[in-house]
């Protein structure tokens, strides 16, 4: 057994990796009732990358994304953007939930839900402008969506609800996109149309970090995956921690059924 | 009579009393349409009850101080006061118990409008005669509406609409998805505290106008009837206060012309008679349009589905079907087809081809997607497109 001292230069060093992170996170736990979702998890996303989040069912992958953006109280931890508290930079993060979390039945259309990326931006009273309109036409056209602009929400797929989410996380002009299950229960189009969007904005420098279910597609779409299972598992770049042994340890049994019916672990 | 109403003609009180619950409608169709898009439209429900003990120990309070009880601000103050340890009660119960709100709601509605008619029983065997007017808050009492409570009114609504115009995106966001909105840095607490503190505000000043029983009608009801009319949320909220409006307005001119009505259960009906004629007339989410809409939709299904049958040569069993086919002419009595329906099923059969074709290939994946069996492909293609697609179900046919 070997003893770790914290010594000045780790410090140091941690602290000069979470100052380059898009988002770091340390000690993060959180509990939704006696067990903990996900347990003292460390993560240093790096900018610029395409990171997914990957592990079995139940494994906190969601959690850990909410706990991440504050929508779910930590029991502990922190998280810091660019090495800023998350507070100050909420602006730099777009979010986008989970499809399935919202009521398509709302009274709203398209556009409407492309120009709430801009509300923040707008503020309370800010009138939408010509320039903020044709800003949410652009992100709508560049998912595929620029012809659905008036439909009401309800009448879209799934795979079109997705997108139009997407354009949403666009409209802010974030430089972190925080996707949660894009891919879940959308077309193969769409999942395209998804991807080629995320890799253009990682391009441009942009940083994206996803949760994702589907492990044969890992190694295509992403250039670093965490492997969590309540705690992490292994994090770190593709090639280096996409291996057979982690995944063994991240899904235990449950691999063999992950592998053959990739769509049974997005239910 | 009722024109006279309509018109304001019938006397100071009554005029007075019909602006005063025209300006509640508003305020309330307001306010209501983000607890109805926020789903918690029962809340306002507990809030309403939870006035009562208020109302009962402000009245015991004034007149221990020497007062005669009936001070107006004194018993809304009072109100508000419980009305808001109700609300108070329901978020806690709900965020840190285990009960759901359903529970929570019911727990301090019942609780609170127990407690709050014990305080009036006893208020009524202590002094006699003084107390009169407090069961006025059950239903509301508008018989000797002051010039005061209905300027009270005006300014609420005022108030409620200033607030609303100015907090319509984060309380929109809120509504909608309160996930992002949290994530993009509204504090939902806070949205949500403002949205209860305007209904809690319309609840009070309501109470003397359609009582404390009847208040969540008119938050609820025009919000609903609203949402048949329109797919947008900002549309919504502009027709309730319209439809709050007129119902406030009709009804109270109604019980001015039939002084034995009472003023707030006929502003209440009346809100149900438009939510009513909506429900069954509206475009597009009414009743009627729905069933319309879906028997023109299933004749579609049944003369497309028969005129697959006719070009495969299979018999027509549906009685539906054949009748359909019969009356568009493509078929004879006996179930033979006509020249027109030999061409209209051979139509149907190549374009079940070509969709097959488009379906099948990424190059048309967004045309795909509008496949539901009857749109016409010449809706979704160009006709180029089509030749191409009509080329390629040729070409494996040459090879064999």
């Amino acid at each position: 057994m070997s003893l770790t001292l914290v010594s000045a230069k780790s410090v140091e060093d941690d602290r000069k990796a979470r100052f380059e992170s898009p988002l770091s996170v340390r000690g993060l736990t959180v509990s939704y009732g006696e067990s903990p979702a996900i347990f003292s998890v460390d993560v240093t996303v790096r900018a610029g990358a395409m990171t997914a989040i990957v592990g079995p069912n139940g494994a906190g992958k969601s959690t850990l994304l909410k706990a991440a953006l504050d929508v779910v109280k930590p029991l502990a931890g922190s998280v810091q953007i660019y090495g800023q508290p998350l507070a100050q930079m909420r602006d730099r993060i777009a979010y986008v939930p989970q499809r399935a979390s919202v009521d398509w039945d709302f009274p709203t259309r398209v556009i409407d839900v492309v120009l709430m990326g801009m509300y923040r931006q707008l503020g309370l009273l800010g009138r939408v402008r010509a320039r903020h309109r044709t800003l949410a036409l652009d992100c709508l056209d560049r998912v595929g969506m620029r012809d659905f602009e008036t439909r009401q929400i309800g009448q879209l797929s799934g795979g079109q609800q997705q997108r139009v989410f997407l354009a949403r996380a666009l409209a802010q002009q974030a430089d972190i996109y925080v996707l949660d299950e894009p891919f879940a229960g959308v077309d193969a189009a769409t999942e395209k149309a998804i991807i080629a969007v995320l890799q253009e904005l990682r391009d441009a420098g942009r940083t994206v970090l996803a949760v994702h279910h589907d492990l044969t597609t890992v190694p295509d779409y992403f250039d670093d995956v965490i492997l969590l299972n309540t705690q992490i598992v292994a994090a770190g770049p593709v090639a280096d921690v996409f291996t057979e042994d982690n995944l063994q340890a991240a899904y235990g049994g449950r691999l063999a059924t992950a592998r053959v019916d990739p769509e049974s672990v997005a239910g | 009579m009722l024109a006279d109403a309509l018109l304001l003609q019938l006397g100071y009180n009554a005029a007075l009393v019909t602006i005063g619950a025209m300006l509640l409608g508003v305020a309330a169709g307001v306010a209501g349409t983000f607890l109805f898009l926020r789903k918690r439209a029962l809340v306002s429900d507990a809030i309403s009850h939870a006035t009562l003990p208020g109302v009962g120990l402000a009245f015991v309070l004034m007149v221990a101080m020497g007062g005669d009880g009936r001070s107006l601000v004194g018993l809304l103050l009072g109100a508000a006061l419980s009305a808001g340890i109700g609300l108070l009660c329901v978020q806690w119960l709900t965020t840190r118990t285990r009960l759901g709100e359903d529970a929570a709601i019911g727990a301090v509605l019942s609780v609170f409008f127990g407690f709050g008619i014990v305080i009036l029983t006893i208020v009524q065997t202590l002094n006699a005669g003084r107390q009169a007017g407090l069961e006025g808050f059950l239903l509301g009492s508008t018989a000797g509406m002051l010039r005061s409570e209905a300027m009270l009114l005006a300014v609420s609504a005022a108030l409620v609409l200033a607030l609303v115009v100015l907090l319509r995106r984060p309380l929109t966001l809120a509504a909608f998805d309160p996930g992002y909105a949290e994530a993009a840095g509204w504090r939902l607490g806070r949205i949500d505290l403002a949205m209860m503190g305007i209904v809690l505000l319309v609840t009070v000043v309501g109470l003397k106008v359609v009582g404390l029983i009847l208040i969540v009608a008119l938050l609820i009801v025009p919000a609903v009837t609203a949402r048949f009319w329109t797919e947008r949320a900002d549309h919504v909220v502009v027709l309730a206060g319209l439809l709050g409006g007129l119902s406030g307005y009709g009804g109270a001119a109604l019980s001015a012309v039939a002084p034995a009505l009472p003023t707030g259960p006929i502003v209440v009906l009346v809100s149900f008679g438009f939510f009513v004629v909506s429900l069954l007339l509206a475009p597009g989410r009414g009743v009627l349009a729905s069933v319309l809409r879906y028997g023109r939709y299933q004749r579609r299904v049944h003369v497309r589905q028969g005129l697959l049958a006719l070009a495969q040569g299979q018999p027509i069993y549906e009685r539906l079907t054949h009748r359909l086919l019969r009356r568009a002419g493509y078929i004879l009595p006996d179930g033979v087809a006509t020249a027109d329906g030999q061409a209209a099923a051979a139509k149907a059969q190549l374009d079940e081809a070509r969709w097959a074709i488009v379906r099948g290939d990424l190059v048309f994946v967004s045309a795909a997607t509008r496949y539901d069996g009857l749109t016409e492909i010449e809706t979704v293609l160009t006709p180029d497109q089509i030749t191409d697609v009509d080329a390629r179900i040729m070409a494996p046919q040459a090879v064999t």
